[in-house]
């Protein structure tokens, strides 16, 4: 039995260890940016040989977990608060917060040609459900609510707002038809083929800038150094592009 | 703050009193009946101490849209969406609680014992009389363990509100949720103040119920 143990912790221990130069790092990733991210690890590790372990969840959440010691060395917020306050707070190494995406908000319906090109659909009436992400924890629902004032309806449509905790809850709440209309994210709409959508224009509210942070743990983690360099690459832009987001 | 606690209270009353009368009928048939798919009665009524209460409550969201056909009927009358209505936040957490509300009271039927029953019809008592007379009073610590239970754990509601509830002010925003916001928006010294006033209302709940049941257990029939 306890030569079946050894054994097993052998075969453990070369599992782990891998390829001498290769490292490894771990990245949280504000889920909004789910798709994209797993297709830069895998382009990444081509590339590099390091191996980037994604792990998605909200922004806030993975805020409070990394001020409490959690094993991340990269952080790709959904916001610009957030790293800001990593790096207030110490919990970065200084000079690498940059931002990697911004976001765009579109106007979406799942029913064909019920949005039209200009948005008017929102001052028609003709819906009883308006789905955002909550402005309390996520920008695009503080874009949202900032789109709707300078459009000059927030008034009128506050009754019908409807908040998602997050924007992929407020993206369900419009895929699920249970609310008619939703102020989403492009980058969760642009694989769509159906429904009827408008791009909000951007100088409608305040940019949606995605920002990413080295972490202090990762100071002296090759892999995640590298995995920062590649997001800022002309390979990482073509896929973010790609999924809807714009990079400067 | 004080509307989101009312409306949490409000919300677990209702629900609470809802299932106490549901499930009554259903754990006396779970307790009586001889049917031999009982069992898989009894199994879809646990599913939700199962089931992720997210992905119940993602099944409620389409249950509960315009697309679903258990909503054609109230679509007739002009309802579109039973999702972000406090309406469609007692449904979820009748479904999302009925094991807590069955399991207790199935398991004090069954304690009740044939023989409290066959006494009672041999004195003439009819069905309804027998299970209105004997059976639910001896039932009693059954249904404070139900209603307790009920309670409490519609309180701690969360991943079903999530989904269905769309975070409305004064219809569907409950104090787990409310904990999750502040967490979110980094105001954690609400969030504390919060979550203490849930801790220490779930320790009292815990309390009461594990006082309750020793009680009961003294002066449990045939004791």
């Amino acid at each position: 039995m306890l030569r079946l143990w050894l054994a097993m912790a052998l075969a453990a221990l070369a599992v782990t260890c891998g390829p001498a130069l290769a490292a490894e790092t771990h990245v949280a990733v504000a889920a909004n940016f789910t798709e994209p991210a797993k297709e830069i690890a895998a382009a990444f590790e081509k590339a590099t040989g390091h191996r980037a372990v994604l792990s998605f969840g909200s922004s806030g959440q993975f805020y409070a977990q990394i001020a409490n010691g959690a094993p991340f060395q990269v952080f790709l917020s959904a916001d610009v608060e957030r790293p800001q306050m990593a790096e207030a707070a110490g919990l970065t190494v200084p000079g690498n917060r940059f931002t990697y995406a911004t976001g765009r908000l579109v106007l979406y319906s799942r029913t064909p040609r019920f949005v039209d090109s200009r948005g008017a659909v929102l001052r028609s009436g003709r819906f009883q459900a308006l789905s955002i992400a909550d402005p309390k924890t996520a920008p695009y629902g503080v874009a949202a609510i900032e789109t709707l004032k300078k459009l000059g309806l927030y008034e009128t449509l506050a009754p019908k707002i409807v908040q998602g905790a997050s924007i992929t809850q407020a993206y369900q709440f419009v895929e699920t038809g249970a609310a008619e209309l939703g102020l989403v994210a492009m980058s969760q709409v642009i694989g769509e083929q159906g429904g009827s959508r408008w791009l909000v224009p951007a100088a409608n509210h305040t940019p949606i800038h995605q920002q990413a942070v080295l972490l202090k743990t990762g100071a002296d983690n090759a892999a995640a150094r590298a995995f920062m360099a590649y997001l800022r690459g002309a390979q990482a832009k073509t896929v973010i592009r790609r999924y809807g987001y714009e990079v400067r | 703050m004080g509307e989101i606690i009312w409306l949490t209270a409000k919300l677990a009353a209702i629900t609470t009193t809802l299932l106490l009368v549901l499930s009554t009928p259903l754990a006396w048939w779970l307790a009586r009946s001889d049917a031999r798919w009982k069992e898989a009665v009894g199994a879809l009524v646990g599913l939700p101490i199962v089931l992720p209460p997210t992905v119940l409550g993602f099944y409620l969201l389409i249950a509960l849209g315009p697309h679903s056909p258990l909503m054609a009927p109230l679509q007739a009358m002009g309802v579109r969406t039973l999702a972000f209505t406090f309406e469609g936040l007692v449904i979820g957490s009748v479904i999302y609680s009925l094991p807590f509300a069955v399991q207790p009271l199935r398991n004090a039927f069954l304690a009740v014992g044939q023989d409290h029953l066959d006494s009672a019809s041999t004195l003439g008592a009819s069905a309804w009389e027998s299970f209105w007379r004997v059976a639910l009073p001896l039932s009693a610590p059954g249904y404070f363990v139900a209603a307790i239970l009920t309670f409490a754990h519609t309180v701690g509601e969360f991943g079903v509100v999530l989904m269905i509830g769309g975070g409305i002010p004064g219809k569907t925003e409950v104090v787990s949720i409310e904990i999750y916001r502040l967490v979110e928006s980094l105001e954690w010294d609400k969030a504390h103040a919060l979550a203490a006033l849930l801790a220490v209302f779930g320790f009292l709940v815990m309390l009461t119920f594990l006082m309750l049941e020793r009680r009961f257990a003294r002066s449990a029939p045939g004791d």
